[in-house]
C-alpha cells in the first residue's frame, strides 16, 4: 500500500493523516477547517468529523503533519496528529450491533404481520402456511440477529458463568426449536414472533450502550505521540542524520531545533534555552534550561538550538512511565462492576432454576414434556429482560444526550453510574479552575508604552506574550514598528525604536503571579499578569457543596500560587505535587472510602484522571486528559461539572425506578406463566409494553438539558 | 388466498428492500459523523455567496 510513486511524471503519492481538533464546535468551523485545509498546497481533500471532533486530511507524502498542524493553527484551531485510527475496532462492534438490530427488525416485523393473521383466526392451511412463512423468516433472521448473544453465552458457559446472555441464547433457541416442532406437525401456536421480538429489543438496548461507549475511545498511544516522532543526531565528525525515536540510543547527541518536542530524555550539553514542561509539570511559564540541566521526552524547546546528550530514550522516558502510570490507573478502575452487570448475575440464575421449576412441576402433575416444555419456555420469554436489559443504556442515552446540550460530552455509559457517587472533588489549578490563558494588567500603561509593548509582544510565541498581545489588540492598540528585534530565551525580547532602545524582560519582581518588565530606554515597568478563574468556579464549587461533594484544589503549580486561590474559592488547596504524588492521594482517599472526582487538564494529570472514580477533563484539554478522563466540558464556564453530578445523580435515580418496573413487572408476570395462562399474544403485548415504559421513564432526563 | 401469493412476497420485498437500504447507508459511512451532519446544513455553498 505504501509504495512510493518513484517514476517522473507519476500521479504524487498520496497519504491519510488524521488530527484531533478540539475546537470545532459548530457549523462555522466545519467550512473554514475543510475549506481554508484544501486551498493548502499539496492537500486533496479534508473531511471534519463534527462527533468524534477529528479531521481526516488526504495530502501528498511530502506535507508533513507539521505543516499541517501549521495550516490549522493559521485557520485558529489547535491540532494534535492521532495514530491511524484508534476507533476503528470498537467502530467495528458497534456497527455489526446495528446490522443485526436492522435484520431483527426487518425479521420481526414480517412474523408480526404474518402472527397477527394468525390471531385473528386464521386457520387451517392458512395457518400452518403462514407458520412455514414465519419459520423461514425467523430462522435465518435468529441465526444472524442473535450471534452477539450466543457467542457471549457460549464464551461465559465455557469458563463454567452464567450472565445475562444465557436465558436468553436458551429461550430463543428453545422457543425456535419448540415452535419449528409445532409448524412441522401442524400445531396451534408459534413462537417465532416473541424469540425475533425479544431479540430485537435487546439488541436496541445494546446498539444505545455501544454508541455511548463509542463516542470517543483511544489508546494510551495518543499520550506516547507527544513526544518527538525524531531527532537530529549529531555524529563524531559533526555530520547530523534524521534517526526516528525508536532508533535513538542513550549517549547519542541530539540537536533540538527551537520549536521541536524532544524525542527522549537527556542532559543539555550544550546552549541555554526555555523549556515548555508544561505536559510534566503542569507549570505554564516556560521554564529556563541551561547546560548541565535534565530536559523530558515530550518538553518542547522554546528559546535556542541546544544540543542534548540522551539519557533515557523509548520506554524508559519520563512521559512513558506517565503512560504506564495512566495505563495502571485504568485498569484498577475498569474493575468497577457496572449495574447491569450486578443485576445479571442475580438474575439469570433465578430465571433457569424458575424455568426449569415449571417444566419439573408440570411434569410431575402429569402435563406431559410438550406443554411442561411450553410452560418453561413461556417462562425464560416473559421474563425477558427486555425491560432489564433497556433501564441501564435508555436512561444513559437520554442522559448524556442532555449533558450534552450544557456543553458536557460523557464518553462512557459507566462514566455517570460513577459520577453519581462522587463525594469529594480534586480540581487541578492552571487552566481548569482557571482558564490558563494569563491576562495581563495594562491599565496603568501609557499609550505609547501600550504601542511598544505590542510590537514586542508580537514578535514572541511565549506564553506571556501570546496573553499581552491578545490583551492589547483587544484594546485596538496599534503595534508600534521596532526594528532589529532579537528573542533572546530566558531573557525576552528585545529591538530599537529610532535610537531608544526597548525590551521585554524577565521580570524581577516579586508578583502574585507570573509578571514581565516593559524596558524603554533603561526605564523598567513591571507587567503582572493573572490567570484569570473561569467565571462561574464560585457558583459551581457551591452547586457541588450543596450535593456534598466537598472540592479542594491539588496542582503541580508553585504552592504560593495554588494557597492564594484555593483561599480565594474557601477550599483546601495543595501544590508543588508531582504525577505520582496525585496518585497517592486518590489512593489515599480511596482507602478512607471515599469516591474522589477529579478534573484536570494537564498531560501530568492524565494518570490521575484515569485512576480517580470519575474524571473530568475541561474541552481545552491536552489530548491525553481527553482521553483519560470520563467526559470533557466544553466552554468557559465550570457548571458543566456541577450539572454532570446532578445529572448523573437523577440518572442512577431513574434508572433504579426501571429496575424496580422490570422486576415488578416480572413479580406480575412469571406467576401467569408459570400457572401455564401465557398465550403468544399476551407474551408479546407484555414485552413491548414493559420496553415502552422503561424507555419513556428515562425519557424524563432529557428535560435536564433544557 | 390467491391475492396471498403475491401480496406477501411483495411486503417481504419492500421490507428486504428497507434493509438493502439501510446497509447501503451503513456501508457508506453515513452515520460516521450524525452530528456534523446536523451542522452542515448550515454552512453556505460558497458559490451563493458571490
Amino acid at each position: 500500500m505504501s509504495v512510493h510513486a518513484t517514476i517522473e511524471g507519476t500521479a504524487p503519492h498520496l497519504v491519510d493523516t488524521r488530527f484531533t481538533v478540539p475546537g470545532i464546535r459548530c457549523a462555522g468551523c466545519i467550512a473554514t477547517i475543510e475549506r481554508g485545509l484544501a486551498k493548502v498546497e499539496g492537500v486533496d481533500s479534508v473531511r471534519v468529523n463534527f462527533s468524534a471532533k477529528r479531521v481526516a486530511v488526504r495530502h501528498v507524502d511530502s506535507l508533513s503533519d507539521d505543516a499541517l498542524i501549521g495550516a490549522l493553527e493559521d485557520l485558529g484551531y489547535e491540532a494534535q496528529p492521532v495514530a491511524a485510527n484508534p476507533l476503528a475496532t470498537d467502530d467495528a462492534e458497534a456497527k455489526s450491533l446495528l446490522r443485526a438490530l436492522a435484520v431483527a427488525g426487518f425479521g420481526m416485523m414480517n412474523i408480526m404481520l404474518l402472527s397477527v393473521s394468525v390471531w385473528s383466526g386464521a386457520g387451517g392451511v392458512t395457518r400452518e402456511l403462514f407458520h412455514w412463512l414465519s419459520a423461514l423468516i425467523a430462522l435465518p433472521v435468529i441465526a444472524y440477529s442473535g450471534r452477539p448473544f450466543f457467542s457471549s453465552a457460549l464464551m461465559a458457559l465455557r469458563h463454567r458463568r452464567t450472565n445475562m446472555d444465557v436465558p436468553i441464547s436458551i429461550g430463543v433457541i428453545l422457543a425456535s426449536g419448540l415452535s419449528l416442532y409445532e409448524t412441522v406437525i401442524g400445531g396451534e401456536d408459534a413462537y417465532f414472533d416473541g424469540a425475533v421480538m425479544l431479540l430485537f429489543f435487546l439488541l436496541a438496548g445494546r446498539a444505545l450502550d455501544a454508541s455511548m461507549r463509542n463516542r470517543t475511545r483511544a489508546g494510551i498511544g495518543a499520550l506516547l505521540s507527544r513526544m518527538g516522532k525524531r531527532a537530529h543526531i549529531l555524529g563524531a565528525d559533526g555530520s547530523t542524520r534524521v534517526l526516528d525515536a525508536d532508533d535513538l540510543e542513550p549517549g547519542m547527541l541530539m540537536q533540538v531545533a527551537v520549536g521541536e518536542a524532544l524525542a527522549a530524555d537527556g542532559i543539555i550539553e550544550k546552549g541555554d534555552t526555555a523549556i515548555d514542561n508544561a505536559m510534566l509539570t503542569g507549570e505554564s511559564a516556560p521554564q529556563p534550561a541551561a547546560t548541565g540541566d535534565v530536559v523530558h521526552a515530550g518538553a518542547i524547546n522554546l528559546g535556542n538550538p541546544v544540543d542534548v546528550r540522551i539519557t533515557a530514550v523509548a520506554s524508559d522516558t519520563v512521559l512513558a512511565e506517565i503512560a504506564r502510570l495512566m495505563d495502571e490507573a485504568g485498569q484498577s478502575r475498569s474493575q468497577y462492576v457496572r449495574i447491569a452487570d450486578r443485576a445479571s448475575r442475580l438474575y439469570a440464575p433465578a430465571v433457569h432454576s424458575l424455568a426449569l421449576l415449571a417444566f419439573i412441576g408440570w411434569m410431575v402433575a402429569g402435563a406431559g414434556w410438550h406443554f411442561s416444555l411450553t410452560v418453561a419456555i413461556a417462562v425464560l420469554i416473559i421474563t425477558c429482560p427486555c425491560a432489564m436489559g433497556l433501564a441501564v443504556p435508555a436512561a444513559q442515552v437520554v442522559a448524556s444526550g442532555a449533558l450534552a446540550k450544557k456543553g458536557l460530552l460523557v464518553k462512557d455509559g459507566s462514566a455517570l453510574e460513577r459520577l453519581a457517587e462522587v463525594d469529594t472533588a480534586l480540581f487541578d489549578k492552571t487552566g481548569t479552575l482557571t482558564l490558563g490563558e494569563p491576562v495581563p494588567n495594562i491599565t496603568a500603561l501609557s499609550d505609547e508604552q501600550k504601542a511598544i509593548a505590542m510590537g514586542l509582544a508580537q514578535a514572541s510565541r511565549h506564553p506571556l506574550s501570546l496573553g499581552l498581545s491578545r490583551a492589547l489588540a483587544a484594546e485596538g492598540v496599534v503595534p508600534a514598528e521596532i526594528e532589529s528585534v532579537v528573542e533572546e530565551s530566558g531573557s525576552g525580547v528585545t529591538g530599537r525604536i529610532g535610537g531608544r532602545k526597548v525590551a521585554l524582560a524577565r521580570s524581577f519582581v516579586a508578583t502574585e503571579g507570573p509578571s514581565t518588565a516593559l524596558q524603554i530606554d533603561g526605564a523598567s515597568t513591571t507587567i503582572a499578569f493573572t490567570d484569570q478563574l473561569r467565571p462561574d468556579a464560585r457558583e459551581a464549587l457551591a452547586q457541588l457543596s450543596l450535593m456534598g461533594v466537598e472540592s479542594r484544589v491539588i496542582s503541580g503549580d508553585r504552592s504560593s500560587a495554588v494557597d492564594a486561590l484555593a483561599a480565594k474559592l474557601g477550599i483546601a488547596g495543595q501544590g508543588e505535587i508531582r504525577p505520582e504524588g496525585k496518585l497517592a492521594l486518590l489512593e489515599e482517599l480511596r482507602s478512607r472510602g471515599l469516591h474522589p472526582l477529579m478534573v484536570g487538564d494537564g498531560i501530568n494529570d492524565g494518570p490521575a484522571l484515569a485512576a480517580a472514580h470519575a474524571s473530568i477533563a475541561p474541552g481545552t484539554a491536552s489530548d491525553v486528559s481527553q482521553q483519560a478522563a470520563d467526559a470533557v466540558f466544553l466552554g468557559r464556564g465550570l457548571m458543566p461539572v456541577a450539572h454532570a453530578v446532578r445529572v448523573a445523580r437523577r440518572t442512577m435515580s431513574i434508572v433504579r425506578q426501571n429496575f424496580g418496573f422490570a422486576i415488578g413487572y416480572n413479580i406480575l408476570a412469571v406467576p401467569l406463566a408459570l400457572l401455564g395462562m401465557v398465550t403468544p399474544l399476551i407474551a408479546a403485548i407484555a414485552m413491548s409494553l414493559s420496553s415502552l415504559v422503561v424507555v419513556g421513564n428515562s425519557l424524563r432526563l432529557a428535560k435536564e438539558g433544557r | 388466498m390467491n391475492g396471498l401469493t403475491f401480496l406477501i412476497p411483495i411486503a417481504l420485498g419492500m421490507g428486504a428492500l428497507g434493509l438493502a437500504a439501510f446497509f447501503w447507508a451503513m456501508r457508506d459511512s453515513q452515520f460516521e459523523d450524525l452530528d456534523g451532519a446536523a451542522q452542515r446544513i448550515l454552512i453556505d455553498d460558497p458559490e451563493d455567496q458571490q
